[in-house]
């Protein structure tokens, strides 16, 4: 099986924890303001009609990402 | 009296109620709807206690002080200038964590600070519970629990705000212990200050919060059937069907009464006019133009708002918006636009004027440009009634019901929204070509409307105050028209001359020129096209009394309408120019005389390709 190494790999149900992100400027600093900060605690927890974006739990909030920009978050399954 | 009133600023997260609380401190009814975003600008309110005035300043709604979009830095620069005497941070109860961050970087800003902690109701539903004692000595301010759309808690905040400006406590010690920062880079640096709030704000709401396992299990339901996979796009079509239904079967009986009602007035009222001395030009002038477009405005426009705007704030207060902005994400990122367009184009279908404003939640000028471009491609509510009063005489009067008309109506917006995406495409294709930047989108809880006051707030306030502007332009544009009617050198009316110099171009869209001449005089505003298009008609001679939507059919039959021009006349109200005020809206919000134009070329050149296609496509039928 393969290892998830990021975000948008994450299954619906799943649970992860952040490692780290890999992007920077003004994302990085969206993504640090929304609790993706390593140690953070993350659960995919539904896909919209097309798959595409996913809504994640992040700290107690319901935040909806783009696959793309979800690749960014490195995680760690658990 | 504002000179010597102090300043309160309001801060908060998006969508935690903060315009709720500015609205109940200041007693405004602004209409504020569960979404993200919504406030883009900074408004202000004033209250009095204890015979000393307050001004509020509502801040836009952000997540944190440190980004660089345009709602932060309006916030982040008024918290730092010094201008409010104490700032009042409004957080959500069922969302605490998320919400201190914010909390925390005001307090490393600014003192006194007062913390609000709103939708306490919501948190006690769901078995949340808050501690608010441990949160006020753990931050060392003032902390107050409100509920505030129930009014609970806000004798309590005026009180502390009261306090907070005579006897501020003292200034709090550092909220956040930061580590070294010496040797790193800026960006670690900043890795390490965003990770250190964000942990302080985890052990303050371990140490205030207790939230029960199962506090979101209803909203994962929902979520699961408002924007699954199976049921997201067929609920989300079942609920915007069910409105459009409800607001033509219910509309129909009141319309027919208003009108009624305030046609038989009509001669009463010249009667009167006479009777005062008018010359009989000035009678026909005031009855046959300004009130007889009043009246149809009011007849026609008033009871499809009057259910449309509740049914719609239902579901906007209920937290269904950023549903389906989640569940059209995918369709708009296809076509390179921005997440947040599927919220602007929402609002769109209340205003368009309010939709362009929206977009300034956008923060890349190219997607920005695209959805302010877009915009007016979706109907607005003072295109509804244009709509469903020609659906409506030609296709259910005939046998299909008021749920055919819904399925119509229903179409035709699904119809508007493809040409958003198609247009939003051929944009970032071309004149504005790009990546998609990248978006989150929060799902805020859902809450329970609170339905009463929702009818009161959405009939009360946006219901007339709609009609209300509608009626103002209406007015003056019913006596333009009659002058255009009546004013006739060589016989023919200029209203006749101009219908005559735009029929080829009419007849070719499957229309004709009176209809375009309706749609150029209408564009102060879009309600009032019908009533522009009776008086032309009406002007030929063909008829001297008009008496309501029933007659409204015999009208248009007797100047050669069939359903193939209801057709078209449909896809020109869908497509056509923006209204005068969006059209300066966009050229407010662009800076460009450029971009204005395209805004209202694309719609146009849309709806004259698609009516002459539509026109040429009917006349192959054989019925």
């Amino acid at each position: 099986m393969q290892e998830i190494r990021t975000l948008d790999q994450l299954p619906v149900g799943g649970g992860a924890t952040v490692t780290g992100l890999d992007c920077s400027g003004a994302q990085r600093r969206r993504m640090l303001d929304l609790g993706f900060i390593p140690g953070s605690s993350v659960r995919a927890l539904q896909e919209s009609p097309w798959g595409d974006p996913v809504a994640y739990g992040i700290r107690g909030a319901v935040i909806a990402l783009r696959r793309e920009d979800a690749h960014h978050i490195a995680i760690s399954g658990k | 009296m504002t000179d010597n009133a102090y300043v309160i600023a309001l801060a908060g997260n998006p969508n935690v109620g903060k315009s709720t609380v500015f609205n109940r401190l200041t007693s405004l009814h602004q209409h504020t709807g569960n979404w993200p975003g919504k406030t883009v600008a900074s408004a202000r309110g004033a209250f009095t206690y204890r015979g000393e005035s307050y001004t509020v300043v509502d801040l836009p709604g952000t997540y944190s002080l440190l980004s660089r979009s345009a709602e932060e830095e309006i916030a982040r620069d008024f918290l730092c200038s010094g201008a409010a005497d104490v700032t009042l941070v409004v957080a959500d109860a069922t969302c605490l964590e998320r919400n201190l961050n914010l909390v925390l970087q005001v307090l490393e800003r600014t003192h006194p600070v007062v913390l609000c902690v709103n939708l306490m109701d919501e948190a006690e539903k769901k078995g949340i519970q808050v501690d608010l004692a441990a949160l006020q000595d753990a931050l060392g301010i003032p902390v107050v629990g409100t509920a505030a759309r129930g009014g609970r808690g806000l004798e309590a905040l005026q009180a502390a705000l009261f306090d907070a400006v005579h006897r501020p406590l003292p200034p709090p010690p550092p909220p956040v212990a930061y580590p070294d920062l010496t040797g790193l880079s800026p960006q670690e640096r900043e890795d390490a200050v965003a990770s250190a709030i964000v942990r302080r704000a985890e052990a303050l709401a371990a140490a205030a919060v207790a939230v029960p396992p199962e506090a979101q299990r209803r909203d994962r339901r929902l979520d699961r059937l408002l924007t699954s996979r199976a049921t997201g796009i067929p609920v989300m079509m079942l609920l915007l069907g069910l409105v459009f239904w409800i607001t033509i079967a219910g509309a129909n009986a009141p319309s027919a009464f208003l009108s009624s009602r305030l046609f038989a007035l009509q001669e009463p009222l010249r009667s009167l006019l006479a009777a005062a001395g008018l010359p009989p030009s000035f009678q026909s002038a005031l009855v046959d133009g300004v009130y007889r477009t009043v009246a149809w405005v009011v007849s026609v426009m008033l009871p499809p708002m009057a259910i449309f705007f509740p049914l719609f704030t239902l579901l906007e207060d209920a937290g269904y918006l950023p549903r389906v902005a989640f569940n059209l994400d995918h369709l708009f990122r296809c076509a390179g636009a921005h997440g947040r367009q599927s919220l602007t184009m929402c609002m769109g279908f209340g205003c368009n004027a309010c939709g362009v404003m929206g977009c300034r939640i956008i923060d890349s000028p190219r997607e920005r440009l695209i959805a302010i471009l877009t915009n007016s491609l979706v109907p607005c509510n003072g295109r509804f009634p244009t709509l469903i009063a020609i659906l409506t005489i030609f296709f259910s009067a005939a046998g299909g019901g008021s749920l055919l008309s819904a399925l119509l109506l229903l179409l035709t917006v699904v119809l508007s929204v493809l040409l958003t995406l198609l247009a939003s495409w051929l944009l970032s294709k071309t004149v504005l070509r790009g990546a998609p930047s990248a978006f989150s989108l929060e799902l805020p809880p859902y809450r329970r409307p609170q339905i009463g006051q929702v009818i009161v707030r959405s009939v009360l306030d946006r219901t007339l105050f709609v009609l209300g502007r509608a009626v103002a332009v209406a007015a003056p544009a019913g006596l333009l028209l009659w002058c255009l009617a009546n004013i006739a050198p060589g016989g023919v009316s200029l209203l006749a001359r101009c219908g005559a110099f735009l029929d080829p171009l009419g007849r070719l869209m499957g229309l004709d020129g009176m209809v375009l001449a309706a749609f150029l005089l209408g564009l102060p505003a879009n309600e009032i096209v019908i009533p522009i298009l009776l008086m032309g008609y009406l002007s030929s001679g063909m008829l001297t009394s008009y008496a309501g939507l029933g007659e409204l059919r015999s009208i248009l039959l007797a100047n050669g309408w069939t359903w193939h021009t209801a057709v078209c006349m449909v896809l020109f109200t869908l497509f056509h120019f923006p209204c005068g005020t969006t059209c300066l809206t966009i050229r407010r919000e662009t800076g460009s005389v450029k971009w204005t134009l395209l805004a209202i070329a694309l719609p146009l050149l849309s709806g004259v390709v698609l009516c002459t296609a539509a026109n040429l496509l009917l006349s192959l039928l054989p019925f």
